[in-house]
């Protein structure tokens, strides 16, 4: 059934008996249709039950398995072998403290998820009795993309601001506040400003872009935190130089 | 025994040189030092204008030296290469639906660079 | 160890854990509730779900025919009393999820959008794109950050329950980051942590899912109920078991064998519909169960395609369109291309069947209440039983809804009708009894067996003797392995001793509850001596209603294999009748 010999570089930490994170290699016998968590899951069935990572839905969906192969943010379950050399390395996502070999400490994400409100907040409240909101496929096309995140945080290890800058909200938890405020239903607008178009929120992105290139969604966080920033911008303009403007 | 995360630092002042990509952003940030030099020159030619005739005539021989040719040069490549890279991503910044589909990225280039060659026209128009 | 008092503790939080602990908070914002899983809400199983969930929403649909649908879906072992709560919730759970923000597919009019799905004779399917099951659990989870009274306890695997006085009190979890035992001590436990289909090598269950909370209610001596039906479902991914939804074939895909005919027809769902035209509750929308038996019996006369995965038949959705499957299966369209290197826009697909979904789970009532007070349990980790020996694509998804605020409601109903004060004292006991367990694990070395290797046989054996078509021997050699694994699986020891999220330590624990699982649902179908929806009998192939229109229900034994009694089927106003799937009348 083998098709190919690759050698796995994983980064292993154990806090335990670690001081720094170290490389081991791992020779794997592969499938060409594998992907690196096929690979990863070959090494800890049958060579090295104590590699830790997670991993769940192998589908893409579940977002659980980002980790940086080769240097790139990637998920595991669809950074296909045959699309790599016979050397693959793996890292827990950077930007991330590492918790234990492929692990990594999320906490600040899921911190800054709840903080941008990302529900929807709406314009008038309605009994479920009343039915569903009407809401025509052109509405819900305008923030459909911006729903698809898996929340994987490859956006965050791709993000230069965000290494540089912990405390920049980043680029999944923006773009999923700016899904509400383009939602028809939402009315919340003006609450999340307070978070995202705060100087730890868009303002601390300069539009590398490289959050937009890594997703594996295609939710292009990069261009949420543009159209934020662009209707930030005019909002200034209405308060300052056209006040009667304000309602 | 506990948890102890080990922490990863980015270097604060060569991390562009990580990944291409942050080689190709940080191409697009630097070449606006180009435009601005260039914004310099333009109002220094205005006040050699203001000067009088033969400060002006005395303004573009210095630029017909090969040190200033070498210098608009280099500013029009910068230039051209800020302003184009900025105009690819002005898609992702502002795009537009129309009924239920988004106007294609392309269009939208596109018209950023109909409207500069435009301009440009205009300008030579103008100059003629 | 920390003691964390709570109202309610719930255990799972996709997407039937999150609508409960939604419930419990929106009902009384000072309940203190504690949301414990074993990974973050959105990595749940929930969100693979792809097709939609099923709620009676346009005019020319009814609740009756919804309930008929589910019935005779199910073979006749549903709950009737169940299924009608059920249908009856199924519209309000999803306008509920809509006013939250989920994102469902629009009419060109702005009114939810549905769309047809095996076994139901209306379009009544939500959906939202492709990915329905992705925007529920998102907008769950979104949504239970609104609620401060919601404490979630992300990556904590509940080990034991803790009952004392004859009720649930709680349960002992471990913090996997740190691998400290905390205690929950709670009024009332949900658990809500989905099904076991990890428990088979081929399904297009998530590795999350390993019946941990079946296997806690179980061994806490709550009965696990109708284990022996789990679900084929008939269209996954042949080299991954990736599930491709009911959807492609809602939408108009079509069924082929190797000769291209559309073989569905010569298994009772005929006669063939035109292509393109695809015609409600036949052929391609017949229901899960035989969809998947007609694969097996394609494959025993031959008639199946030979790929290097094995037997497949093949999914054509090429009439369909590159713009409809862009707007209506675009995940599904990505799935092929990334995973199989194949376009369905241009070429069929092939496929074949993948275990799915677990009918049974733990026995709860219509209250969502298990036997042992105190415990609730709502999502597919829960047997109600709305969805009997088959389920009908569509309604799991709603079911976790209705569910999950039904265990939130009678979780409160239970703090409400009084309790006297726990026991501390047994309570601890206990947790140091659980935390002992754990630590023996850390402290044995040089254990016998392989955590991979047994599990790599129970599945093996699980696929061997309780696949798509079973027989007495086959199933009786199944209960024999799993026995034998549940002997070997004491000699396993951990190769990582490290506290810090090990997961060679999770998946030791996960084996255990897969093992119970299995042997509850091998042994369950080895005593049904019947065929009936997803459980097909070689050597007795009939429907026995006079024998087994009975719930089966398994009692754990630590040591022995479960014992198994019977229970009747709730039965109001559908008596048992034939499952008609032709579409000769319609």
């Amino acid at each position: 059934m083998s098709e190919r010999q690759i050698q796995l570089e994983v980064l292993r930490y154990n806090p335990e008996t670690d001081s720094a994170p170290r490389f081991q290699t791992y020779e794997v016998p592969c499938l060409n249709e594998w992907v690196v968590l096929d690979a990863l899951n070959y090494v800890k069935d049958h060579l090295d039950p104590t590699v830790s990572y997670r991993w769940s839905c192998h589908m893409a969906v579940c977002g659980s398995c980002g980790m940086m192969v080769n240097g790139e943010p990637k998920l595991a379950c669809k950074a296909f072998i045959h699309e790599y050399g016979d050397q693959i390395r793996v890292e827990p996502l950077a930007n991330f403290p590492i918790e234990r070999d492929l692990v990594t400490v999320v906490d600040d994400f899921i911190g800054k998820l709840a903080s941008v409100k990302p529900y929807l907040i709406p314009k008038e409240d309605k009994p479920v009795s009343a039915g569903e909101y009407k809401q025509s496929p052109a509405e819900l096309k305008t923030f459909k993309q911006y729903t698809l995140c898996i929340n994987c945080m490859l956006c965050y290890a791709a993000c230069p601001q965000y290494g540089l800058v912990p405390d920049f909200i980043g680029p999944a938890a923006i773009s999923l506040a700016h899904r509400y405020n383009q939602d028809s239903r939402d009315g919340g607008r003006e609450q999340r400003q307070e978070v995202i178009a705060s100087h730890d929120g868009v303002w601390e992105c300069s539009f590398v872009g490289a959050c937009s290139e890594v997703c594996p969604k295609h939710v292009d966080p990069a261009s949420a935190l543009q159209q934020v920033k662009v209707a930030s911008t005019i909002d200034w303009y209405k308060e300052h130089l056209m006040p009667w403007m304000k309602k | 025994m506990s948890r102890k995360p080990y922490i990863r630092e980015m270097s604060k002042t060569n991390w562009f040189f990580s990944q291409p990509r942050y080689m190709r952003y940080m191409a697009r940030e630097v070449t606006c030092i180009f435009i601005l030099a260039y914004t310099i020159l333009l109002i220094f030619a205005l006040k050699n204008l203001a000067d009088g005739p033969e400060a002006y005539a005395g303004f573009l021989q210095a630029l017909n030296s090969p040190l200033g040719i070498l210098f608009n040069l280099a500013a029009l490549v910068g230039a051209v290469y800020h302003s184009t890279s900025w105009f690819n991503v002005t898609p992702q910044a502002m795009p537009i639906q129309r009924g239920e589909e988004f106007l294609p990225g392309n269009v939208i280039v596109g018209a950023h660079y109909g409207g500069w060659a435009l301009i440009s026209l205009i300008v030579l128009f103008l100059g003629v | 160890m920390e003691i964390i008092k709570t109202d309610v503790a719930i255990v799972g939080a996709g997407g039937a854990g999150l609508r409960a602990a939604i419930a419990l908070a929106e009902a009384d914002p000072k309940l203190r509730i504690a949301l414990v899983s074993k990974v973050y809400p959105m990595r749940s199983h929930t969100c693979a779900a792809e097709g939609g969930a099923a709620g009676v929403i346009k005019s020319d649909d009814s609740l009756d025919l919804h309930f008929n649908d589910t019935v005779g879906g199910g073979d006749w072992l549903c709950d009737q009393d169940a299924v009608e709560y059920f249908i009856n919730e199924a519209p309000k759970e999803l306008i509920q999820l809509e006013h939250w923000g989920c994102p469902w597919s629009r009419e060109p009019d702005g009114a939810v959008a549905v769309r047809p799905f095996g076994g139901m004779k209306i379009k009544r399917t939500w959906f939202a794109a492709d990915k329905s099951g992705f925007h529920i659990l998102h907008t769950l989870f979104q949504t239970s950050l609104k609620y401060p009274s919601i404490q979630r306890f992300d990556e904590y695997y509940a080990t034991d329950l803790l009952v004392d006085d004859g009720r649930c009190q709680g349960f002992t979890a471990l913090e996997i980051r740190s691998g400290e035992m905390r205690q929950f001590q709670a009024g009332a436990v949900i658990i809500a942590a989905g099904g076991a289909g990890r428990m088979f090598p081929f399904t297009t269950n998530g590795a999350v899912k390993t019946g941990d909370g079946m296997a806690l209610a179980y061994r806490a001596g709550a009965p696990l109920k109708d284990m022996e039906f789990v679900q084929y479902h008939p269209t996954g991914l042949p080299n991954n078991g990736i599930l491709l939804t009911e959807g492609c074939r809602g939408e108009g895909g079509i069924l082929l064998n190797k000769d291209g005919r559309r073989y569905l027809q010569d298994y009772g769902m005929g006669p063939e519909t035109p292509v393109g035209q695809p015609v409600l509750k036949t052929m391609e929308l017949g229901p899960r169960d035989r969809l998947s038996q007609s694969f097996w019996h394609e494959q025993q006369k031959g008639n199946t395609v030979s790929t290097r995965w094995g037997d497949c038949v093949l999914l054509d959705m090429r009439h369909l369109g590159e713009k409809k499957i862009n707007e209506r299966l675009p995940l599904v369209r990505d799935l092929c291309i990334s995973y199989l290197g194949m376009d369905p826009v241009k070429e069929p697909i092939p496929i074949r069947p993948v275990v799915h979904y677990c009918m049974g789970g733990i026995h709860t009532n219509v209250e969502a209440a298990t036997p042992l007070p105190g415990l609730f349990a709502a999502g597919e980790c829960a047997c109600v039983s709305i969805n009997g020996a088959n389920r009908l694509g569509s309604n799991s998804l709603t079911e976790l809804l209705v569910f999950g605020r039904r265990a939130a409601l009678s979780a409160i109903a239970h703090l409400q009708s009084g309790q006297s004060a726990g026991n501390d004292a047994a309570l601890a006991a206990q947790a140091q009894d659980s935390e002992k367990r754990i630590q023996a694990l850390f402290d044995k070395s040089g254990g016998t067996e392989s955590i991979a290797g047994l599990r790599q046989e129970m599945m093996d054996t699980m696929e061997a003797g309780a696949g798509i078509y079973r027989t007495g021997e086959g199933l009786a050699a199944t209960c024999d392995k799993i026995a034998e694994l549940r002997q070997r699986f004491a000699g396993i020891a951990l190769h990582d001793k490290s506290r810090i999220f090990n997961t060679d330590l999770m998946q030791a624990l996960e084996l255990g509850s897969m093992l119970d699982c299995a042997e509850a649902a091998a042994v369950g179908g080895r005593d049904r001596q019947e065929s009936r929806g997803a459980h097909q009998r070689l050597d007795f192939t009939a429907r026995d209603d006079q024998k087994f229109l009975k719930h089966s229900l398994a009692h754990y034994h630590p040591k022995e294999p479960p014992r198994i009694e019977y229970l009747d089927v709730v039965i109001t106003k559908s008596q048992p009748g034939v499952r008609d799937y032709s579409g000769a009348k319609k």
